[in-house]
């Protein structure tokens, strides 16, 4: 084992802000924006790339940061739930989630509110098996999914009357 | 619907409608309020322990035994140690002379048990810790972590709990024997119960299978032990942090209050992180070595599913059921053996919680069953959601389910003919329990109507008849809450707790804010939300103007010896204290607003006036302002005559249910303060083919006194049935013969997910409790419910097939093999049916 990794320079754009970066290759997207950016509401719940506590929308795809390495977002838009919050307001699905107590420990709730948001972006009034099918990538330990459904639904209904 | 509301808004909107009258009880508990803790969570700034960035931090990895079972023979950290930015190491034996065991719980032989935050020299779970690494960054403790050589001599693995009881395997030598504790528990008069019973069913069999909650936060804490004070500060998300402290100061040689714990926001528990105290000492010892620098540890989720805590796991052998004619249960008759795994630690108590709940929903009066609790090669147990009595009234539903189908009665009205009648509460159960309110019959029919009962059972008579496998399955269930820890006297003479508390501060600060600190470890239970509502109720507020500090605090909140989050109980233990604090504080309020308005105390309303709230004098306009209060107090006061030098506006309620200790001799009393239930319906089809069992319809109603919040009360109910159907269907810690862990990762343990988490129909009822302040109960273990009714439905789906669902855990595979197996007349033969004509006709 080297005692000094080389570093590798990586430019990006979170949530619309600039970053240019030298990090170690191996560093995992999750890390570098937690760690390196402070951005500390994208979560780690497993380590198999199941339970998606760690999504993120990278050039507008959503993707499980604990399964991409920082150094494949260079050149990347990235999108955390940090960056839905738009002057002050919430994003529909945000507020829909506290309306419809969508959320119990909140640990889940920044990944699937990603998941949520890719999955109404591609399709604005999803079917029950789509909606099913949008969040199969995140696990909720707490809620039992009714409730998520119920403020996804009200989300995409808000955001389509918008 | 709940209210929509910005949640953003922190102050109340200037009221241009007419003034709300004062005065009004209760207008916010009861309300489907959206939860204030929303506002941090939804954006991504909730507090996790895993955020937390301290100056100088440190980071330690843990290296884990591989087997299950395993003698220690050597360890080497040297070349570990001299990895850049390696700090310091821990192993197993320098662990052992820096700390004293951890407390046990039960009296010998399980107190003959050596428990050390890591193993020494032998390890008894595969996950087991015997070396840890110290060092700058988490990827430089682990890389350095791959070069700590331990060399094990493998021995041979007890997973079974039966086998563990022949003793040919021991984990524990100082003990001399697997067993933990063993106890009778005998009530009424079961042989008279036996001779006059008209059938006797025979169960051989039946297993309750170990799983977990998996809180999707893995244990996680910081510590930092600083040298020159001979402190510790915790951050961390353990859930019963004054349980947690008395084993650490023990351990660790220190006093309580030379540590301070603290949690904010919390991934979630469900119990499961009660006991990851061994955790928080391993992290403490590396601070002390680096010389007082904070040390942060992360679990992995591998680590968390092979070494964290699993549910306790039961065998349930030679069971006997005395019935009468009409399949009335008259006697149950039974041998119990838990399996605990490596080590107690929160155990052998779960040798006696399940009898809060010892007839479940039933009125049998006779009962006896010899209980022993068991070591085995697996990872320790924690108290999963459900603790211990949904393991009991499985093993019950089970009981009721197959009498009813071996007499031919339906499964309802063999329900009906059993269950505790609604015009018999407060009932007293055979062993001194005392269940407050209910009505199980209703919630049957409330269930029934919601899944359309009828209509099912038509589709059901048609999809047989196309030879098509379908069941449906009632599950009766109880979350008793606030338990009485003189309960544990049962299990050990002189263990040194009992009874239980709540407390709570509510504080009018200087210029008049409401502030109140609690003694819980909130998980997404929105205790801050619902203390909120209490309090504004009391002093006649918005919630909004209530603030709760978000979790738990030696230092800054309060909290008692049994301050935590478990057992069901906050509505009862932190809400009655919250509510005692508040009225504390109304009456110092009215005693300063006589003095300040000049006024008879009768005359006095509080409420909210133009300018915020305010008390006023009735009927005139004369009124003051809660922060004149305030200012009165703490900034004004020369003007304060001596009578009142005592107020404070700082007040601190201690809650205490009315427990009394049991009596030891007949292992008879008051277990628990409040009953809650649920009734389950489900509705399954097994896959000819493929086996795959698959839910077609499933309803829940639950009854847990009255509501504070709906909101809050549908999400624990959601969430417990998300829990129990995972466990039922695809969620089990599955381990080979050696001790290892089948399972260990989420992508083969299988969490639920939305796509197998079907529609719920939902139904209530509220039978308010008559002894807590407000009629509420405390809800959110939910007893396993589903665990209960799908076991029922399977057994509907496929009792004419000669087969008997023996097991809690069902899924394609294990289907497939019930089912051969019985067709090929392999199936042991479970269930004996004895009916005797004589007994019958008297
Ligand atoms: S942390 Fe990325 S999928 Fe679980
Ligand atoms: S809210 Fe806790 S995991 Fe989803």
């Amino acid at each position: 084992m080297p005692d000094e990794i080389p570093r590798v320079p990586i430019a990006l754009r979170v949530n619309g802000k600039r970053y240019a970066l030298e990090v170690e290759p191996r560093l995992l997207l999750v890390d570098f924006l937690r760690r390196e950016l402070r951005l500390t509401g994208t979560h780690v719940g497993c380590d198999t790339t199941y339970c998606g506590a760690c999504t993120v929308l990278l050039n507008g795809v959503s993707v499980k940061s604990c399964t991409a390495l920082a150094v494949q977002a260079d050149q990347s838009e990235v999108l955390t739930v940090e960056g839905l919050e738009q002057d002050g307001r919430l994003h529909p699905l945000q507020q829909a989630f506290a309306d419809h107590h969508g959320l119990q420990c909140g640990y889940c709730t920044p990944g699937m509110l990603l998941s949520a948001y890719q999955l109404l972006a591609k399709s604005p009034n999803p079917s029950e098996a789509e909606m099913r099918k949008g969040i199969a990538g995140n696990t909720c330990r707490c809620t039992g999914y009714q409730n998520i459904f119920k403020a996804i639904r009200a989300a995409a209904a808000q955001m389509r009357g918008r | 619907m709940p209210a929509k509301r910005n949640i953003r808004a922190r102050k109340p909107a200037a009221r241009k409608a007419p003034r709300p009258k004062l005065e009004e009880a209760a207008q916010w508990v009861g309300k489907p309020l959206p939860r204030k803790e929303e506002g941090r969570l939804v954006r991504g700034k909730g507090k996790f322990v895993d955020d937390y960035e301290l100056p100088g931090m440190l980071h330690l990895w843990l290296v884990r035994s591989p087997y299950g079972h395993a003698r220690v023979t050597h360890i080497d950290v040297s070349q570990a140690e001299a990895q850049p930015g390696v700090v310091c190491t821990l192993t197993g034996p320098e662990v052992a002379k820096l700390v004293r065991p951890f407390l046990e719980i039960g009296p010998e032989p399980g107190a003959k048990i050596v428990d050390y935050p890591m193993g020494v020299d032998k390890v008894r779970y595969q996950g087991e810790p015997v070396a840890a690494v110290v060092a700058e960054t988490a990827l430089a403790a682990a890389d350095a972590a791959e070069l700590v050589r331990v060399d094990y001599e493998p021995l041979p693995a007890v997973v079974d709990p039966e086998d563990a009881l022949r003793d040919a395997t021991l984990l524990h030598e100082s003990a001399g024997t697997n067993v933990v504790w063993q106890g009778e528990f005998d009530y009424g008069d079961v042989d008279k119960a036996f001779q006059q019973a008209a059938h006797i069913v025979h169960i051989d069999r039946l297993h309750f299978h170990r799983f977990t909650s998996a809180p999707l936060e893995p244990n996680a804490v910081i510590a930092q032990w600083d040298p020159g004070e001979d402190f510790i500060t915790f951050w961390c998300n353990n859930s019963f942090p004054a349980f947690a402290i008395q084993f650490l100061a023990l351990a660790l040689g220190i006093r309580i209050d030379q540590m301070r714990v603290q949690t904010y926001d919390i991934g979630g528990s469900f119990g499961i992180k009660i006991t990851n105290y061994p955790y928080m000492a391993l992290c403490a010892l590396a601070s002390r070595k680096a010389g007082g620098r904070p040390v942060k540890w992360i679990e992995t989720r591998t680590d968390h599913m092979t070494a964290s805590a699993h549910g306790n796991e039961r065998v349930f052998r030679s069971t006997r059921v005395a019935l009468d004619t009409s399949g009335r249960i008259l006697a149950i008759e039974s041998r119990h053996i838990d399996d605990c795994g490596a080590y107690p630690r929160y155990e052998p108590l779960g040798c006696i919680i399940w009898a809060q709940v010892l007839p479940g929903a039933y009125r049998f009066r006779n009962y006896r069953v010899r209980f022993t609790q068991v070591t085995t090669n697996k990872c320790p147990v924690g108290p999963n959601r459900g603790y211990s009595r949904m393991q009991h009234l499985w093993f019950l539903e089970r009981v009721v389910d197959i009498c009813a189908h071996a007499l031919g009665i339906p499964a309802d009205e063999m329900r009906r003919r059993n269950y505790i009648r609604a015009d018999e509460f407060p009932y007293t159960t055979p062993n001194g329990c005392v269940y407050d309110s209910g009505d199980y019959a209703r919630m049957l029919a409330l269930a029934q109507e919601r899944i359309g009962w009828d209509d099912w059972k038509e589709k059901q008579r048609r999809a047989r008849a196309e030879g098509r496998l379908v069941g449906i399955g009632i599950g009766t269930t109880l979350d008793s809450g606030t338990n009485n820890f003189g309960q544990s006297r049962l299990l050990n003479p002189n263990a040194p707790f009992s009874g239980q508390s709540g407390v709570a501060i509510v504080k009018l600060g200087i210029d008049g804010n409401i502030s109140v600190s609690l003694g819980s470890v909130p998980q997404g239970q929105g205790h801050e939300t619902t203390s909120a509502q209490v309090v504004a109720d009391v002093l006649n507020v918005t919630p909004e103007l209530v603030s709760v500090r978000p979790g738990f605090d030696t230092e800054r909140n309060a909290h008692t010896g049994h301050s935590g989050t478990y057992a069901s109980q906050f509505a009862v233990t932190g809400l009655s204290a919250a509510h005692g604090a508040a009225q504390k504080l109304k009456a110092e309020m009215k005693r300063l607003a006589v003095f300040a308005l000049n006024a008879k105390e009768d005359k006095l309303e509080f409420g909210m006036g133009a300018q915020g709230p305010e008390v006023r004098v009735r009927g005139s306009d004369k009124a003051i302002p809660y922060w004149g209060l305030a200012n009165l107090v703490n900034v004004n006061n020369a003007v304060l005559p001596a009578k009142l030098q005592d107020v404070t506006l700082n007040c601190r309620y201690v809650y205490r249910p009315p427990f009394r200790l049991p009596d030891l001799k007949r292992k008879y009393g008051n277990l628990t303060l409040t009953y809650s239930a649920q009734l389950h319906i489900a509705v399954i089809e097994v896959d000819r083919d493929t086996y795959v069992p698959r839910i077609l319809d499933y309803a829940v109603v639950d009854d847990c006194g009255r509501v504070v919040n709906p909101l809050i009360v549908e999400g624990q109910v959601h969430g417990a049935t998300a829990h129990g159907i995972g466990a039922a269907l695809l969620e089990t810690c599955s381990y080979d013969e050696n001790g290892n862990l089948r399972n260990a990762t989420f992508s083969d343990y299988v969490p639920i997910t939305s796509v197998n988490m079907p529609t719920l129909r939902t139904g209530h009822l509220e039978s308010p409790s008559p002894f807590t302040f407000n009629g509420a109960k405390g809800m959110g273990e939910g007893g396993g419910a589903p665990l209960h009714a799908i076991s029922a439905a399977l057994q509907d789906a496929l009792y004419a097939q000669g087969v008997i669902i023996d097991d809690s855990h069902n899924n394609a595979s294990s289907l497939f093999h019930l089912l051969e197996r019985t067709r090929a007349g392999r199936a042991a033969q479970i269930v004996r049916v004895e009916s005797r004509a004589a007994a019958a006709r008297r």
